[in-house]
């Protein structure tokens, strides 16, 4: 049953995921690689959509994943899969809250938690990152590997990141332009990134 | 009745003019729901916000169940909820069906290869913004580079990194006393 089956397993990325939308990414690599319900190339348009649209990230990526794999009521069956543990965990977190604030053993739990869940989130940053920047195959052997760079993407990548963060360096913090860059909203990033990608044909 | 369909359609204008995730939402919520409808005061926004960072569940949905179920307790917090999710579920259904049919045009997969560079980076930059907040000494950073090396390499589910660090954070602060900076 593949509804149950949805239903179930993005519950399970709902009720183990900490830390907002994309914490959810590690678990949609896992359920990728256990399901083969989506590739690692399709779960990357995925999130590229739901970074482009309006709403919670998480929610986005069930909703996406759920309609590939089994239409509307997939896309129905994965999201209020995925919130399901959140409504039931915090009412109850909301009617002992005092208690959960202040115990301190459940402080420190939240302390491992973390970086934890930023160790996650960066691991699979890397795996997007295999598959923006690489060609698919180069990782068979040491050799393949960095004749498999794909240095358009590369470069890209790095001028991307420069317009994002130059605001941010001390000795241009009094630079206006840079600082409107570094703030301007993601969907600009990407709505560029796209127009690049079709100019110079970064798909063939 | 006219309050649920008053939480419903609050949170259904914030999650679909919020782009970008949890943090995104916060000034939406300012504005709706602290000032306009006086729903929760900021005080108790912010206390959503810090526990619906570290329970499960995303951080939006979880600040939506909250200020529900404080207005409209059980009820209230399902209503708020399923409407911040409801404009995600219109749209994205949409586009997931528009792009399953041209997703094998020359242009479009060109413009994907261009986007997923950008996803790179901009995963990147969460990233940095999160070790900032959650790297604060030898402990953290230890179980941050271990549970990325251990998800690279080791063919285990993301779950038992969560539990086994949630034990370390326990175990680090019987020995070492460190949980209370976790506050």
């Amino acid at each position: 049953m593949i509804y149950l089956r949805l239903f179930y397993e993005f519950a399970k990325a709902g009720l183990f995921a900490i830390g907002g939308g994309l914490a959810t990414l590690p678990f949609l690599q896992d359920i990728s690689a256990r399901t083969g319900w989506y590739s690692a190339d399709q779960l990357a348009d995925m999130i590229a959509v739901s970074e482009c649209t309006p709403g919670p990230i998480g929610v986005n990526m069930s909703t996406y994943t759920g309609f590939t794999v089994a239409g509307i009521p997939g896309a129905l069956c994965a999201t209020l899969g995925l919130i399901f543990p959140s409504i039931i965990i915090i009412i109850i977190v909301a009617k002992i809250l005092k208690a959960f604030q202040d115990n301190k053993y459940v402080q420190s739990a939240f302390y491992g938690l973390r970086p934890a869940s930023t160790g996650l989130i960066a691991a699979a940053c890397l795996g997007v990152a295999k598959i923006a920047l690489f060609d698919t195959g180069a990782f068979e052997s040491v050799k393949t590997a960095f004749s498999g760079i794909r240095w358009e993407a590369v470069i890209l990548a790095a001028a991307l990141w420069l317009l994002m963060n130059l605001g941010t360096f001390k000795k241009l913090k009094g630079n206006k332009v840079l600082a409107k860059i570094s703030k301007l909203h993601p969907v600009v990033f990407l709505a560029v990134s796209a127009v690049v990608g079709i100019i110079f044909s970064f798909g063939v | 009745m006219k309050e649920l369909l008053d939480l419903f359609l609050t949170f259904a204008r914030i999650g679909g003019l919020t782009f970008g995730g949890g943090y995104a939402m916060l000034p939406m919520l300012q504005q709706e729901v602290v000032e306009k409808r006086k729903w929760a005061t900021n005080d108790e926004l912010m206390d959503y916000y810090a526990i619906g960072q570290c329970t499960p569940g995303i951080i939006a949905v979880n600040t939506a169940t909250f200020i529900g179920n404080k207005t409209r307790g059980i009820i209230g917090g399902v209503v708020a909820t399923l409407g911040v999710v409801f404009p995600s579920l219109v749209i994205i259904t949409i586009i997931a069906a528009f792009i399953s049919n041209f997703a094998d045009l020359a242009v479009v997969k060109n413009a994907f290869a261009g986007i997923r560079i950008c996803v790179f980076v901009l995963i990147l930059n969460a990233v940095v913004k999160l070790g900032k907040t959650s790297i604060k000494d030898a402990v953290t950073m230890g179980i941050f580079l271990l549970v990325m090396v251990g998800s690279l390499f080791l063919d285990v589910s993301p779950i038992i990194f969560v539990l086994l660090a949630a034990a370390a954070g326990i175990a680090a602060q019987i020995l070492f006393k460190k949980g209370e900076k976790a506050a």
